[in-house]
């Protein structure tokens, strides 16, 4: 079984090569992409029920023994979040391909979208099963680098403005966390988790917590945390859809679990839990005003996004078991659910060619299949019941009500209220961009007559039409079922991120699972 | 563990004169700022191999900390390879926005921007009734 571990890895990266070596030819393209896409998901599901059962599954890179070798590690939360990323990224390649397919994009630059996104998942599944921060460090380097060249894809104006800020927001964070390995290690001699976890009350309080600080910062800049938040709303509405898709489903997510090893492993203590929580209100508060500002279906969407990165922080700041669970609960549904919204707006901008709510309208008429695909997870991001926002925002809010203290209070008032802001939000969108007449649009002009009008003069016919694809409908449509069924077997997941919780109650398990030869307590030198 | 002075001024001048460069608009700038914040940075994990030693090849009759640390060379050597990478993609990303739209600036959001201008004003749906369409004075002065 342990085998196995290393797999995740490997299979997107010889997808990768396998894609490049086709890259001329679309066709095998597509197929060697998804199949290693189905593939992981296969495993990550197996790897899932094994590890929830049995235990977590650990192996030792070439042999060599833990604190010296390195060491791949899939506990339950890694374990959940591979099966979750792996089936977001497979439901985003295959909207992807209907996209690709109905434009026909065979040309250069799309050539090389299939392998960037296959090591793009190599990135993300290092970075979870990633047993000491340096390789923590490398995974995110993958995917950040591969992040790169999907949000400047195609290289136009507006994706080079918006990739720069991108790009150099995450190299500054890049060095932030290079930096704090360094200091850690110069610290404790070593960058296995594990063993950084057993040495770390060995230093002084104040060294403890500027490592801590500054590995938080470098993750929260990963996980847009206010007000390191500034740069998402800028980058990531300019890229491809299914682009921002995968990146606002996933790449937050990963700062967040790196956040949460952080917090649960590295750093237990409650030194900076309050500070933690009242940046968890401000991220909540001011991404949800955001939100509500914009005109912009994607622009709303990464506000909200910023927004509900603050749930998640809240959960992580609590330091109680029931607040890591539902932070991992939460995780797993923010991730279905904003990627799937993400890929609606993609609908949307075929439907209508444009995400400015000013400029759409009559959309519920005209596209009622796309209308249903939106309607569905906004209600679910807003935490509506009984979806699983609100069953992740109860189980959020019955975890901070234990602490009991003014803070906390506060804490649930402001995520009651940013959870109606983002109802009115996403409300405010579906009231104009579907529900009003498509003529009470200012401007508006047929549709016929712009595909006419847009048509190249050259060919005989109007091919320029611009319908959904199929495959593009059917890929958004599958995750609004799974977002519908994360709802419905709420129980089960629940009952993983719960016991997920449970092995992050302090680093115990953690160092165990590493070195499992090892007496409580005594190091092995 | 002891540290070489030198390295360490060496290593805060550089990271000084990054983070300066880094808040310059001008793009060219920033991507000398990030050369020499990455440069800083492995020299930052080479300071924190201590004192100098013996290359670490095994010998039997040397004790072992007369070697020097070699893991965080290691490590220096893997953060070359990626800043050398991200170096040369962000200078193709200068390049591209040089040849596209003349600029070597990192540019204002344009949605930022026009938010900036003024709220975007949803217009109030019309309730009063038409005059063609009722009978009723639909001024009030008229009814009285």
């Amino acid at each position: 079984m342990n085998a196995l571990v290393p797999l995740v890895v490997i299979i997107p990266l010889v997808g990768a090569a396998l894609t490049l070596v086709v890259g001329r030819r679309p066709r095998p393209q597509r197929i060697i992409a998804i199949s290693a896409l189905v593939v992981l998901v296969a495993i990550g599901v197996v790897m899932l029920v094994h590890v929830d059962q049995v235990g977590p599954l650990v192996m030792e890179v070439g042999g060599w023994a833990a604190p010296f070798g390195i060491v791949l590690l899939v506990d339950r939360l890694a374990a959940l979040m591979i099966v979750v990323s792996a089936v977001v990224l497979l439901a985003v390649l295959v909207f992807s391909v209907g996209q690709g397919l109905a434009d026909g994009d065979d040309e250069t630059p799309v050539s090389i979208y299939n392998p960037t996104y296959l090591i793009l998942t190599t990135g993300v599944m290092v970075a979870f099963v990633a047993g000491d921060l340096f390789n923590l460090y490398v995974g995110f380097e993958i995917l950040l680098v591969s992040s790169y060249v999907l949000i400047t894809l195609g290289g136009t104006e507006s994706r080079i403005r918006a990739g720069v800020t991108y790009v150099v927001v995450s190299l500054v964070s890049s060095l932030l966390f290079l930096a704090s390995i360094a200091m850690i290690y110069g610290a404790l001699g070593t960058v296995t988790i594990a063993q950084i976890a057993q040495r770390i009350d060995e230093l002084p309080v104040d060294v403890q917590i500027l490592l801590h600080v500054m590995l938080l910062v470098a993750f929260g800049i990963k996980a847009a945390v206010f007000p390191l938040s500034f740069w998402l709303p800028d980058s990531y509405p300019t890229a491809p859809a299914p682009v921002t898709a995968a990146f606002a489903g996933l790449l937050t997510k990963i700062g967040v679990y790196a956040i949460i090893r952080v917090e649960t492993v590295i750093f237990p203590g409650p030194e900076l839990n309050p500070a933690l929580m009242v940046l968890a209100l401000l991220t909540m508060v001011v991404g949800a005003l955001g939100a509500v500002a914009q005109a912009d279906i994607k622009r709303i969407l990464s506000f909200t996004l910023v927004s509900h990165i603050g749930y998640m922080i809240l959960g992580v700041a609590l330091g109680t078991v029931a607040g890591t669970a539902a932070a991992i609960f939460y995780i797993v549904h923010h991730i279905i659910v904003q990627t799937t919204l993400f890929l609606a707006a993609g609908l949307i901008e075929r439907e209508a060619g444009s995400t400015s709510i000013m400029r759409i309208g009559g959309l519920a008429a005209s596209a009622p299949v796309v209308a249903a695909l939106f309607f569905i997870p906004a209600l679910n991001l807003g935490g509506i019941p009984p979806f699983s926002g609100f069953l992740g925002k109860l189980g959020l809010f019955q975890a901070t009500a234990e602490q009991g203290d003014a803070l906390a209070y506060a804490l649930i008032a402001a995520g009651a209220l940013v959870s109606l802001l983002t109802l009115y939000a996403l409300i405010r969108v579906w009231s104009l961009a579907f529900w009003r007449t498509a003529d009470a649009v200012e401007g508006d002009e047929s549709r016929l007559l712009r595909s006419v009008e847009e048509a190249p003069l050259s060919t005989s016919t109007v091919s320029g039409t611009r319908a959904t694809p199929r495959l593009m409908t059917a890929s958004t449509a599958g995750m609004v079922v799974v977002s519908v069924a994360l709802t419905v077997f709420a129980g089960p997941i629940y009952g993983i991120a719960d016991r997920a919780g449970q092995n992050l109650d302090g680093p115990r398990v953690y160092i165990q699972t590493v070195f499992p030869d090892q007496t409580e307590g005594g190091e092995l030198e | 563990m002891t540290v070489s002075l030198v390295l360490v001024i060496v290593m805060s001048a550089m990271y000084a004169c990054a983070v300066y460069l880094l808040l310059e608009r001008s793009l060219t700038r920033v991507l000398l700022g990030f050369l020499l914040a990455g440069n800083a940075t492995n020299l930052l994990i080479l300071i924190m191999v201590g004192e100098a030693g013996l290359a670490p090849i095994f010998d039997p009759e040397i004790a072992p900390d007369e070697y020097t640390d070699p893991l965080p060379q290691a490590l220096i050597l893997t953060a070359i390879v990626i800043t050398f990478a991200v170096s040369s993609f962000l200078l193709a990303l200068i390049y591209r926005s040089w040849r596209l739209a003349n600029v070597d600036d990192v540019s204002d959001d344009a949605d930022d921007l026009a938010l900036r201008g003024g709220a975007v004003l949803i217009e109030a749906e019309e309730t009063a009734p038409e005059a063609s369409t009722t009978d009723f004075p639909l001024d009030l002065e008229e009814r009285r």
